[in-house]
């Protein structure tokens, strides 16, 4: 019977409230609302867009002049408040149907879509440039959070250090092999020193370890992390200054089982659970048992080889297995320095490790050239921000 | 070093594999780096620890095998033919501490040639060239045994007899390399009756050495004092295969065994009669005394429960004795073999046990700890500082800790005239003075940067520098800020210009401006006023470079560096340092947060836009204008200033604006401007005129 011709507009009147109830109200407000949003969806030009506008917003009797009259005026005192409420809440949704249809309007128009609000979001953003960390101190840093949730202290020593200190009481006597193995660098005109005091550049963080002893009695954890230098000239895998983060624990019971343990926990936290670990015998004066500790390669998850045409893996020497640190329980001779502070090698014992972030970065990240972590390079620094 | 498994198979009967062996050597700490050749032609090359010399040789590794896989070694037992007549041939040691135990043999009409081919071919494995079957048989005990031995071509011996001796002071040695050699009185030498005819434990002369004339051969092996055969290697340079045993510590008691090896080679090679009996000069024994070693201390260093049968199977198949003392098994007596002179302690005996369990087979365990846990004094102003040097753009940067002598002077630290700390054994001369100052490790890198195309470059370094203060040297922390003029200019923001003149001289200011403002992100996190003066070092920009002062404390300086040390570093750019003394800061301590209540009531802007003569600066306007102590003024900001145009040289027109506001009531518009009145007047004070 309707069919083909439009629904007759069904056209909205404002009307008169007799009850104020916040029910009645909030009804009352749906319709007109509605009302306008049916009335703004058949608006198809701008002849008809200027009728519309005029009927809701007209100053002399517009609807929304009508119901500021009807509602609101009328309204009884205790209720004024609250339909004056609902009418700027009917005011904001009608000024809001009215905004849309004109851009609607607008877009029948011109054919485009509209600009409401759109903006091209694949544009590249502006960024503020944000500075990024070291990759040997970020790598630094971490390391020594892991030891730090294991309660352990930061501790930290001179750079420059004596005789004492670096050598003779972590057990390595004077005119001993061993110092050979440190390639240290001296500084000048200590001949007129005895030679315990004469100055050299520590070539290892163990001596806070002394230092620490001396200081504070047992119980003890601390982490050192720290630089150390050597007599290397730099190449792509020697540096005469890297980066050592150095161990100690010691108690009245303290096993090389817990030295193990610490470190396989401490490995696990830092590559990821899936790492194993692997202990073997080594030599260091001031520790023994002595161990050189190995994780299973993190690259190629301990196989040798690598990506689908098994490649060898380079980082592992294609073993499966990468050194990582040095360590061992700390050596009775030492004790023996700090024996006074509560060190009795006979009551307590403890465990050491030191390790290289440098070269533990340079695996992590697989960076090839040592020398670019101290050339200071914008283009390599950036990569890691 | 290189070891030969298939020679290794000559005393323990392995029935595993050369891969296998090598895999199991390395786990117990005899390290077997890399493997080449295959058959019996295969070579390991090993990784011997310097505390393990009687491993450095195939018994010593066959040992350790022989100990892993519990199989017999078998003894090495020289077939020495009896001996005819009598040497009357004396030993002399004047030097019986340093040399306790002198061993020699001789042997007559023997003939010179080369080795038989097992012998050559085993040295040759070796990388060792083979020389004639007498030196060859030395240098094949001493890979075998790890005994060094030497031979004497007995005829061009002086007098019938060996005195081992110091050195006389100008004496003479050519060596068996060839160098003529002069001697002090702290050389320990084998001599004859008349001169020194070899260096002891580290090289035999020259003109004593086996020829293919040689008919007659006396043969030595001593023991000598490591520290001395260390120091008299040192002292000449000559490092030996058997100056590396000697100084590690050789066996006492194969002096007579390698003796007899290096006769029997001899011998059987180049044949020839054994003359007398064994010259065994021994005039101190060494005493190893016995370690007592205590189950219950093996477990407190271990943990685990490794049981009393495995500890004695493993020593005793090192070679140690070991027996049985107090009640339960509790407690061994345990005798050091005379090969292993680094044992001589409980703990070295548990290492050794360790080590032959196999480290991976004890049990991981984590140790219960009580006890607080402390992070380094400073630690909370370093992560703030560096945290904002990020947040502001600039990477985190490492330099080499050296320098030039040239920059050390430059460059000189930061408290003044303090003497630089100096390497004795530098890399170069270029590396040879610990820093005094970051500087010229950052404008290093800033160059590096430039000379690789890098414009927009900021670095950031934390770290410490050196110098002496009074007779103890000194690391005083700092922290270095360098970025080029491009990365400054493009970070500028354009609402934030002040300068709007159209001249160079406004760019640069607010490049400076720019630049400062980081310093002062980083410095506002410390407690303190604020305050700049112009006394930077030589190495800043006179006019465009400002410290810092904390309270009245110096704390940073900062800006372009001057032309002439870009010039001489040939800087591609204008650059920017800031130099902040963190020594300082720490004992500033970090700002405390303070709340202020918010304002109530409305703010009022009053903007004054006056000509000043360049000589004002803004500081001099800024506190006359906070002179007035006018309670409600809350800032004075510049808002522009210009150069240039109308204003005429040497003068600059400056807009400032300030802000004004009650904490208890609405402002008048009298009072607003009774003390815009005040304002005007400071300002004119000046010798500002105020502009329409
Ligand atoms: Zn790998």
């Amino acid at each position: 019977m309707w069919r083909g011709c439009p629904v007759p507009f069904a056209m909205y009147t404002v009307p008169k409230l007799t009850d104020y109830s916040a029910q009645a109200l909030e009804t009352a407000a749906a319709d007109c609302v509605r009302a306008c949003a049916d009335e703004a969806a058949g608006v198809r030009n701008e002849a008809e867009l200027k009728a519309f506008r005029d009927r809701w917003m007209g100053r002399k009797n517009g609807v929304l002049t009508q119901i500021n009259d009807l509602w609101l005026k009328a309204a009884p005192k205790d209720a004024k408040r609250e339909a004056g409420r609902r009418v700027n809440q009917i005011k904001a949704h009608v000024e809001d149907i009215l905004l849309k249809a004109e851009f609607l309007r607008l877009e029948l128009a011109t054919g485009t879509p509209l600009r409401s609000g759109r903006v091209d979001i694949s544009l590249p953003g502006i960024r503020r440039p944000i500075g990024a960390e070291h990759p040997v101190l970020r790598t630094s840093r971490e390391l020594v959070a892991v030891f730090q949730k294991l309660g352990y202290s930061v501790a930290d020593g001179p750079v420059v250090e004596t005789d004492y200190y670096n050598f003779e009481s972590l057990n390595f006597p004077p005119n001993h092999p061993a110092r050979d193995t440190q390639d240290t660098l001296f500084i000048a005109g200590q001949q007129a020193k005895p030679p315990r005091e004469r100055l050299l550049l520590r070539t290892h963080t163990s001596p806070v370890q002394i230092r620490t002893m001396e200081k504070m009695r047992p119980p003890i954890r601390i982490v050192i992390p720290g630089t150390v230098h050597r007599n290397d000239p730099p190449d792509a895998s020697h540096s005469p200054m890297f980066y050592q983060i150095e161990g100690l624990a010691v108690d009245t019971n303290i096993t090389f089982g817990d030295l193990k343990g610490t470190l396989d926990h401490a490995m696990k936290e830092f590559f990821g659970s899936r790492v194993k670990t692997s202990f073997r015998p080594s030599f260091f004066p001031f520790t023994e048992p002595s161990a050189e500790m190995f994780v299973s390669c993190f690259i190629c998850g301990g196989s040798g080889k690598r990506g689908t045409d098994n490649a060898p893996c380079r980082p592992c020497k294609q073993t499966g297995w990468i050194e990582i640190l040095g360590c061992g329980m700390v050596d009775p001779n030492v004790f023996e320095f700090v024996k006074d502070n509560g060190y009795d090698p006979k009551k307590v014992s403890g465990f050491a490790f030191g390790m290289g972030a440098d070269r533990i970065a340079l695996l992590k990240y697989g960076v090839d050239d040592l020398q670019l972590f101290f050339q200071g390079d914008v283009r390599f620094l950036r990569q890691f921000s | 070093m290189k070891i030969s498994p298939q020679w290794i198979r000559d005393f323990v009967d392995l029935t595993v594999d050369n891969h296998r062996l090598a895999e199991d050597l390395t786990a117990v700490g005899i390290a077997v780096e890399a493997i080449s050749g295959s058959g019996p032609d295969t070579v390991f090359e090993m990784e011997i620890g310097t505390n393990r010399p009687d491993a450095m040789n195939h018994y010593g590794v066959a040992r350790e095998a022989a100990a892993i896989y519990d199989l017999l070694l078998k003894p090495i037992e020289p077939n020495v033919p009896p001996a005819k007549g009598d040497a009357k041939f004396s030993i002399q040691v004047e030097e019986t501490r340093l040399c306790p135990r002198f061993t020699a043999r001789i042997m007559r009409a023997t003939s010179i040639k080369p080795s038989p081919d097992k012998t050559a071919h085993r040295l040759q494995l070796l990388d060792q060239r083979p020389i004639n079957n007498a030196v060859d048989a030395t240098n094949y005990v001493l890979w075998e045994m790890g005994k060094p031995t030497h031979v004497f071509d007995m005829d061009l011996l002086e007098g019938g007899k060996i005195v081992v001796r110091k050195a006389r002071d100008g004496e003479r040695l050519k060596t068996l390399d060839g160098v003529e050699r002069k001697l002090t009185s702290e050389d320990l030498v084998v001599a004859d009756a008349k001169q020194p005819i070899g260096l002891a434990g580290v090289m035999g002369g020259f003109e004593t050495m086996i020829t293919e004339k040689t008919k007659n051969i006396l043969v030595e092996s001593a023991w000598w004092d490591p520290g001395t055969v260390r120091k008299t290697s040192r002292r000449h340079g000559i490092h030996t295969e058997a100056s590396h045993r000697f100084e590690r510590g050789a066996d006492f008691e194969s002096t007579v065994l390698s003796c007899d090896r290096v006769t029997e080679l001899i011998l059987q090679s180049g044949g020839g009669d054994l003359i007398g009996d064994v010259i065994d000069v021994v005039s101190n024994r060494m005493d190893q005394a016995p370690v007592a070693l205590h189950i219950a201390e093996v477990r407190r260093i271990l943990g685990g429960k490794i049981v009393a049968s495995e500890i004695y199977r493993i020593l005793k198949k090192l070679g140690f004795g070991v027996i049985p003392a107090g009640e339960a098994e509790q407690e061994f007596t345990v005798h050091i073999p005379t090969w292993r002179l680094d044992v001589e302690r409980e703990i070295d005996l548990i290492e050794e046990i360790a080590r032959l369990h196999g480290y991976d087979k004890f049990d991981n365990t984590l140790p219960a700890f009580t006890g607080a846990v402390v992070d380094l004094p400073h630690a909370a102003v370093d992560t703030a500082l560096r945290n904002r040097a990020l947040a502001l753009g600039y990477n985190e940067a490492v330099s080499l800790t050296f320098i030039s002598r040239a920059d050390a002077e430059r460059f000189a630290s930061a408290s003044g005239e303090a003497p630089v700390l100096e390497l004795e054994n530098p890399l170069s001369e270029e590396a040879s003075v610990m820093r005094t100052a970051m500087a010229p490790g950052m404008l290093d890198m800033l160059a590096w940067n430039l000379n690789r195309g890098s414009e927009g470059v900021r670095l950031f370094e934390m770290g410490r520098t050196y110098e002496m203060r009074g007779a103890e040297p000194s690391e005083p922390q700092r922290m270095c800020l360098g970025t080029t003029a491009a990365a400054v200019k493009s970070a500028l923001p354009a609402a934030a210009v002040l300068d709007v003149s159209k001249d160079e001289q406004s760019g640069v200011a607010e490049a400076f401006r720019l630049f400062k403002g980081e310093v002062e992100n980083l410095l506002a996190k410390f407690a303190g006023e604020l305050a700049y003066d112009r006394q930077t070092a030589e190495y800043f920009h006179p006019g465009r470079s400002a410290r810092a002062l904390l309270d009245g404390t110096v704390v940073a300086q900062f800006g372009q560096i001057a032309e002439d040390v870009k010039a001489a570093r040939k800087l591609r750019q204008e650059v920017f340092l800031a130099e902040i003394d963190l020594e300082r800061l720490y004992t500033c301590g970090l700002r405390q947060v303070k709340f202020w209540p918010l304002a109530k009531y409305p703010a009022v802007e009053r903007d004054f836009s006056f000509v000043f003569a360049d000589a004002v600066e803004f500081e001099q306007i800024h506190r006359a204008v906070l002179n007035l102590r006018l309670d409600d003024l809350r800032s004075l900001d510049p808002v522009e200033i210009f150069r240039g145009g109308s204003i005429g040289a040497g003068k600059y027109s400056i807009l400032l604006r300030a802000t004004l506001q009650s904490s208890a009531r609405t402002l008048r518009d009298e009072e607003v401007a009774q003390w815009s009145a005040k304002i005007v007047a400071a300002l004119q004070g000046l010798g500002g005129v105020q502009r329409a």
